[in-house]
């Protein structure tokens, strides 16, 4: 027995001093991908799954617009509505918005401007292709419809 | 010189600078969101000029290819109701390539439209799902023009813009030739109708 117990007088600590320089590296990796969310989400949404996805090149040429049906239902009713920035607005101030966004860009990017819309899958068409029009008036023709990848169990 | 004499703790108890660390770290982890700009690229087109009447269609019954959506999600193609979504790529495949031999179908990729057309009230899922189709068929057809899957070819139509050889195999499968795409997509979405259907 008590040889064991000599043995056993070996230091047991593991060395905690290299502990705060891994978090640290954790830290600095979550700081530098997090991007905070700039837009409160006045509507609520759940995309739609699609397989034939592409990525947008260039991150400062896109806009988004929310539809989706308002989180405070008791201030803006059932129905789905579009959302722009921090406001729902209806679909005929949607040219104003989009020449308001492409104010925001070079001279010669503004009719690469892309518009990406974030629709819920529970929309109608009717509020859809509204948009739609009223982006072809703004000249701003680039669209794309947000979704995430369709996992392969329902296919 | 003082200091040096005072012999001892001198160092800064770095012990809890791991456990400021861990609540700046989970303060992070919550509140990442990791972007997902992804989704179906689309090109609407031109606004239609006020000052030209609007162009007469004269195209070939046989050259279009019609997709309806009514306002309780059910599908007409072809005039023929359609339960699954999924098999709208394959026709569509076989409508462009038809090259003439069906009567009933295209005579030629280039002159071959896709058209589709919702209702007010059909659900915004039911669009993307058939818009997925319809490009997911395009993808393919071009796909195998150049020799590659259609996942393949949409991540070279993704990144087209790097090298000249993407670009060329980019206009091989497009067949564009002096200017001319030869085999465009052609998906035209029409304006929804009114009527509950």
């Amino acid at each position: 027995m008590s040889k064991f117990q000599k043995k056993a007088k070996a230091s047991q600590d593991i060395p905690t001093a290299a502990l705060p320089d891994i978090i640290f590296m954790l830290l600095f990796f979550f700081m530098v991908t997090t991007v905070l969310r700039e837009t409160d989400m006045l509507v609520s949404q759940k995309l739609p799954r699609a397989t034939q996805l592409s990525k947008l090149e260039k991150k400062s040429l896109v806009s988004h617009l929310y539809i989706g049906t308002p989180k405070q239902t008791n201030l803006y009713g059932n129905e789905p509505k579009i959302q722009a920035n921090d406001v729902l607005i209806e679909p005929k101030d949607l040219v104003l918005w989009v020449n308001k966004e492409k104010d925001k860009l070079d001279e010669a990017e503004r009719d690469q401007i892309t518009i990406s819309l974030k629709i819920d899958e529970e929309a109608k068409m009717g509020i859809v292709s509204d948009v739609q029009q009223q982006l072809r008036e703004a000249n701003a023709r680039k669209i794309m419809y947000a979704a995430p990848e369709k996992l392969d169990e329902d296919s | 010189m003082a200091r040096s004499s005072r012999r001892g703790k001198n160092e800064i108890n770095a012990g809890s600078m791991a456990d400021i660390a861990f609540l700046l770290l989970i303060f992070f982890l919550v509140t990442t969101t990791f972007p997902n700009d992804r989704g179906i690229l689309f090109t609407l087109p031109p606004k239609p000029d006020p000052n030209q009447p609007p162009p007469d269609v004269t195209k070939n019954q046989r050259n279009i290819f019609k997709i309806l959506v009514n306002s309780n999600d059910q599908l007409l193609v072809e005039d023929e109701p359609v339960r699954n979504v999924d098999a709208i790529k394959d026709q569509v495949k076989e409508f462009v390539l038809n090259n003439g031999r069906n009567p009933n179908m295209s005579d030629s990729p280039e002159e071959a439209v896709v058209s589709f057309k919702t209702d007010r009230g059909s659900s915004y899922e039911i669009f993307i799902d058939v818009l997925d189709q319809l490009d997911a068929a395009y993808n393919e057809m071009y796909g195998e023009r150049v020799g590659m899957t259609g996942d393949k070819f949409r991540e070279l139509r993704n990144t087209v813009k790097k090298s000249p050889e993407q670009r060329r195999l980019y206009d091989k499968a497009r067949g564009k030739e002096n200017g001319k795409v030869t085999f465009p997509k052609n998906i035209s979405i029409a304006e929804p109708s009114n009527v509950g259907g």
